[in-house]
């Protein structure tokens, strides 16, 4: 019942604020939104207190034969640490947003999107059958094209908007494909009639490409693809840095803390299914290490401060597919939980920076910051050790432990996943210390009328950072017995399945170097952040020349986009225009070209006058006729 | 007699035609006149869908035959009688022409010559589409599928663009020459079976040669008619030059009535010709919704744009219809509603901007979020569901497309269900270049968001967008029964030997 509430009173507060505006006035309507963010965090606090329950059943949706996904809520452990994860720092981003948006036009419009948004996730993350999580996924991927696009009369953000949506979407392909095989091997989408069934499916093969696939390898793939969209992983990572057109707070609670991790989440959900598919696990472990390493190399030349952090996203999100690659789906929660905390925080002190710049967000022109944004500083530096993962700071404790689960796994991919992790350990540290230095210390480098400005954000605004930071810091110890520790078993319950040969359950066998090497690397990108901003600014410059192509590869970000828009991009805009020529000339051609040599018909036709249009009925009147009559005489 | 004691059939389908009479036979001229004419088929519009709401109510989805069966002689000499009936398949077809008729009289608002005739022709071509969709014998479905093009024809030729008349004949002959075929069809199923009864030719034994030329018949029929590739070019053309109001009934009704002819003949009566085509059906299925959907993508006229994405859409119902299993062909008839909904509801927003005397070449628009933001959340609703996102009626269609396709085939699922990408690429890019970026154009800073009338015509189909997104069951819940009994057919004519099994399982 509470669960019921947590998730639709985000539903009510975005209509009461997105059509009862002209009603309630614009105050009463950003109020009411919320307020029911309000009422939801609290419904998900109690529901999670109340502890698991069966799921809940609202309504029916599809009944077709045997295709019976319905409206219902699920509230399992993993649904229940969602819920409240979500709804919680939905609740504070909400209650930032009020501060962020102030001098905005449309206000209203912006909160009436993120409580749908909230909607949108929590009934992804309440799903009972791939369905419903679909219906989440679609929503919470329509509300981010929303919002990347907000301000909608710039032409940057309809460009990262569309790009969002369509990459995505083409990830969402293959989720609904892997949706519609699910069904077609267990004969249902519910998540209990799909985990009961695996066992009895394990050997069973399914052809394509001219050999034949076990079929729960093949779901298991095309359902991870869908997870590669929706969490930006190499290849279908391209419209996240994009999206940081949209204002930041949603950076912070759409592209970091909540949508972006649903891809994980999905995996997560799916553990029974995809703990039979060794192939794709490992697949999932490449592309996880591939991506925290491939992302972090790039975040250490951006220039602008969403985008740094963005990329920092993106390589965490690898992270924790690392993790769930080799079955060690808790750490890979705990990551995501951990780092939805310091993530927001980080954006939202981005935020607060850029809104004390007069939304300036290169940081080659600031610096100084530091004495001036002393609340943000201390806020940016908690987030920033939290990343890098400095003990006691939160991600320390997953971000160990993803890589000790990775490397004790014993497998190929499980190596490899630990070598990339590890060097992006020391990647991480440099990019972040590398933001941070050039923000808050040194001279300030912005010009006269900004520095002029420079303000520390309102209480309504530092608040939100605040709980954050408090989460940031303690969210590790506190959370690692329950989720990761010895009693995991007891805290999941049934919700994870962690397979026996899972590389979570030798994690303790990792000790010596193998155990400190992130650690080491952290502090060592930390020393070399200090020595290339602080003690001798001149390196990175020269550095910058003497490896001119290596840096102009990673500021171009490998060149992915460019490969992309010459080979899928503009080749699709050229076919688009000759399918439309070879339409309206070949194929329409056809019988055009045959009416004008019967009777020019069609030349004639152009002629006819409006007036000889009856006559024309007419005459179709009597052929009528004329036919019926055919039919009679035949007999 | 039916179980409701009258012919509320008959009732339904001729009601508008007496409207018709009483406005082609209206006195006066001018405005006046216009008004009048216009309130007149209007109410006798909506009076037709509350007795169409009322046979919902009174429908028995439990039953896979059909119900309201009306009966009389006919042409007795040739032993044809007039035969009307609904079963679930026909029931909503029926209820989304009751229901958008009077939506496209609203939408009638700029005709101003004419106007008698055009409420007439309105009036007229409701009378025919729901007798083509409540005939229950193959000479009445003939004669109201033929019937349908006159109307239409002349909405078309008389009203409509500056090619009118070009595309008016294109879509006259494209149509009549497609009709030709079936009407040998109709001719051979009369001679050979006896009766053109549509409740006992459905499960005739047609040998399989014959099943053959009669299913190349239907096809050229109803391939014309559904807009099939390669058979779809007269659409963009009709749908370009078409008044709004035409464009709303072609688009959303008119272009219905292929499906339905291959749900209700080629399927069922050509069990052997239907599978031997499936993959010429899919080919032609993929490649409407692939090929289709980059020219669409290409389109540089909004109502052409829609126009296209109506054809890339009846890729995926010929696709579904075409799985034979239930999903599939639930899916595709599930698509048809939903396809009617959301097609009428882009061109009425096309229609508003053609209102406030806007052309609709996307060059020249754009910026309209501003000013408009109810028309802008409309086109975005629209949109949405044209690109099927779930919790709007075109995502359920869609999905369960994909699922049945699945069962017969991974390729044709993935590809058919590739619209899923393109289909976005086009809406966004539609959607942008109407509402979003800077203003094009200084004036448009002035249009105003939506009258009252426009509200009247958006606000239902909206509502029935979320309602067959969120609860479709309401709809599907009357399929179940003739599509499980039309499978369970399909099955046991291919298979003998299983039906026997199936039989004594039961």
């Amino acid at each position: 019942m509470f669960t019921l509430i947590a998730v639709f009173a985000p539903l009510i507060g975005s209509v009461l604020c997105g059509v009862a505006r002209p009603v309630l006035g614009r105050q009463l309507a950003i109020a009411s939104s919320i307020l029911f963010m309000f009422i939801s965090a609290g419904a998900a606090i109690t529901a999670y207190r109340a502890g698991v329950q069966p799921p809940f059943a609202v309504a029916h949706w599809i009944q077709v034969g045997a295709f019976t996904p319905n409206w219902t809520l699920r509230q399992d452990q993993l649904s229940l640490v969602m819920l409240v994860m979500v709804s919680v720092v939905s609740m504070l981003i909400h209650v930032y947003s009020v501060g962020y948006m102030a001098h905005d036009e449309t206000p209203q419009r912006f909160m009436s999107y993120i409580s749908l948004f909230t909607f949108a996730m929590l009934m992804l993350v309440t799903a009972n059958n791939l369905v419903q999580l679909f219906f989440g996924w679609e929503g919470v991927g329509l509300v981010s094209y929303l919002l990347i696009n907000y301000w909608y009369d710039r032409k940057a953000a309809n460009d990262a908007a569309i790009k969002a949506f369509i990459v995505n979407r083409v990830g969402d392909l293959a989720f609904a494909v892997g949706i519609a095989l699910a069904y077609f091997t267990f004969g249902s989408v519910n998540f209990d009639v799909i985990f009961a069934g695996v066992t009895a499916h394990v050997g069973q093969s399914y052809a394509l490409f001219g050999t034949h696939f076990p079929v729960l390898e093949v779901i298991s793939f095309l359902l991870f693809i869908g997870a590669m969209g929706k969490s930006a992983q190499i290849v279908l990572h391209t419209w996240l840095a994009d999206a940081m057109e949209g204002p930041t707070p949603i950076s912070a609670l759409i592209h970091a803390a909540t949508m972006v991790a649903a891809g994980v989440f999905m995996i997560v959900r799916m553990s029974p299914l995809i703990n039979a598919a060794p192939e794709a696990m490992g697949f999932i472990t490449v592309i996880g290490g591939s991506t925290a390493f491939f992302a972090a190399t790039i975040g250490c030349v951006q220039n602008d401060i969403k985008r740094v952090i963005a990329y920092s996203t993106c390589s965490q999100l690898g992270y924790m597919f690392l993790a769930a690659g080799v079955g060690a789906y808790p750490v890979a929660m705990f990551h995501l939980i951990n780092h939805a905390m310091f993530k927001a925080l980080l954006f939202l002190s981005a935020g607060s920076v850029i809104h004390a710049m007069s939304d300036e967000q290169d940081i080659r022109l600031m610096g100084g910051l530091g004495l001036k944004l002393p609340f943000t500083c201390a806020m940016m530096l908690i987030g920033s050790l939290a990343l890098i993962a400095i003990p006691p700071f939160s991600g320390y404790y997953s971000k160990d432990a993803v890589l000790e689960s990775a490397l004790a796994a014993h497998t190929a991919a499980g190596t490899y996943g630990w070598v990339c992790g590890t060097a992006a350990a020391g990647l991480t540290a440099f990019y972040t210390s590398r933001l941070f230095f050039l923000v808050f210390t040194g001279k300030s480098r912005a010009p006269k009328h900004v520095q002029d400005h420079v303000h520390e954000s309102p209480l309504v605004m530092l608040v939100p950072l605040l709980v954050l930071a408090v989460g940031s810091f303690s969210s590790g110890f506190v959370l690692k017995p329950y989720f990761i520790g010895a009693q995991f078993q007891n805290f999941w319950g049934n919700s994870i399945a962690v397979a026996a040969n899972s590389g979570m359950l030798s994690m303790e066998s990792i000790t010596g170097l193998a155990k400190m090497a992130p650690l080491l690397l952290g502090i060592f990108g930390i020393l070399v952040a200090v020595l290339f901003y602080l003690l001798v600014p001149s390196i990175p410059g020269r550095l910058a020349q003497g490896m001119a192509p290596v840096y102009r590869f990673l500021l171009n970000k490998w060149y992915f986009d460019e490969i992309y828009d010459a080979l899928l991009v503009r080749p699709s805009l050229r076919l688009a225009k000759f399918a439309w020529r070879n339409d309206d000339q070949v194929i329409d051609g056809v019988p055009n070209g045959l009416a004008a040599l019967t009777s020019d018909a069609s030349t004639q036709a152009v002629k006819l006058q409006t007036g000889s249009i009856a006559l024309y009925a007419f005459i179709m009147l009597i052929g009528l006729l004329v036919f019926v009559s055919l039919f009679i005489w035949v007999k | 007699m039916n179980q409701l004691g009258f012919p509320i059939l008959s009732l339904i389908t001729y009601l508008p035609l007496v409207g018709a009479f009483l406005v082609a036979t209206l006195g006066g001229d001018g405005e006046k006149s216009a008004c009048m004419a216009r309130r007149i088929a209007l109410v006798f519009s909506l009076i037709v869908l509350a007795l169409g709401v009322f046979l919902w109510t009174q429908f028995n989805p439990g039953i896979a035959g059909y119900q309201f069966v009306e009966v009389m002689p006919w042409l007795s000499g040739i032993s044809v009688e007039y035969r009307m009936g609904v079963d679930g398949i026909s029931l909503f077809l029926i209820l989304l022409t009751l229901a958008l008729t009077p939506i496209a009289i609203l939408a009638s608002h700029g005709i101003k010559t004419r106007a008698r005739s055009f409420f007439a022709a309105m009036l007229l071509l409701e009378t025919m589409t729901v007798g083509m969709f409540a005939a229950t014998d193959f000479v009445l479905f003939y004669v109201f599928f033929e019937a349908v093009l006159l109307p239409m024809y002349l909405i078309i030729g008389v009203w409509g663009g500056e090619k009118r008349v070009y595309a008016a004949v294109k879509f006259f002959l494209f149509t009549l020459a497609g009709s030709l075929f079936m009407l040998l069809a109709v001719v051979w199923v009369w001679r050979n079976l006896g009766t053109t009864n549509m409740a006992v030719i459905a499960h005739a034994n047609i040998p399989p040669s014959a099943q053959t030329w009669l299913f190349l018949a239907f096809l050229a029929a109803f391939g014309v008619k559904a807009a099939v590739w390669p058979l779809h070019t007269w659409l963009p053309d009709a749908y370009g030059e078409a008044p709004v109001p035409g464009t709303i009934m072609l688009a959303a009704v008119l272009s219905k009535m292929g499906a339905y002819g291959f749900l209700r003949f080629a399927i069922p009566m050509l069990p052997n010709a239907s599978a031997m085509f499936e993959p010429l059906m899919f080919v032609l299925g993929v490649v409407a919704v692939i090929y289709i959907s980059y020219v669409a993508l290409a389109q540089t006229d909004m109502k052409r744009m829609i126009a296209y994405s109506s054809v890339a859409h009846m890729g995926v119902i010929i696709i579904g219809l075409f799985t034979f299993t239930v999903e599939g062909i639930e899916g595709a008839l599930f698509q048809m509603l939903s396809h009617g909904i959301v097609i009428a509801g882009l061109f009425i927003c096309g229609g508003v901007l053609t209102a406030r005397g806007q052309s609709l070449t996307l060059r020249n628009l754009g910026g309209l979020a501003r000013n408009m933001p109810v028309f802008a959340a409309a086109l975005m609703l629209f949109t949405l569901a044209n690109m099927g996102l779930p919790g709007t009626s075109g995502f359920i269609g869609e999905i369960l497309v994909i699922v049945g396709a699945l069962k017969v085939n991974f390729w044709v699922s993935l590809l058919g269900g590739a619209g899923m990408v393109l289909g976005v690429t086009y809406s966004l890019v539609l959607v942008r270049a109407v509402l979003f970026e800077k203003y094009a154009r200084p004036d448009l800073t002035g249009l105003k968001d939506l009258t009252g009338r426009e509200y009247a015509m958006l606000l239902p189909l909206a509502v029935l967008v979320m309602w067959l997104g969120v609860y479709p069951s309401s709809f599907t819940h009357a399929f179940d029964a003739p599509i499980a009994a039309l499978v369970q057919a399909h099955t046991a004519a291919l298979n003998p030997h299983t039906a026997i099994a199936m039989v004594t399982a039961q």
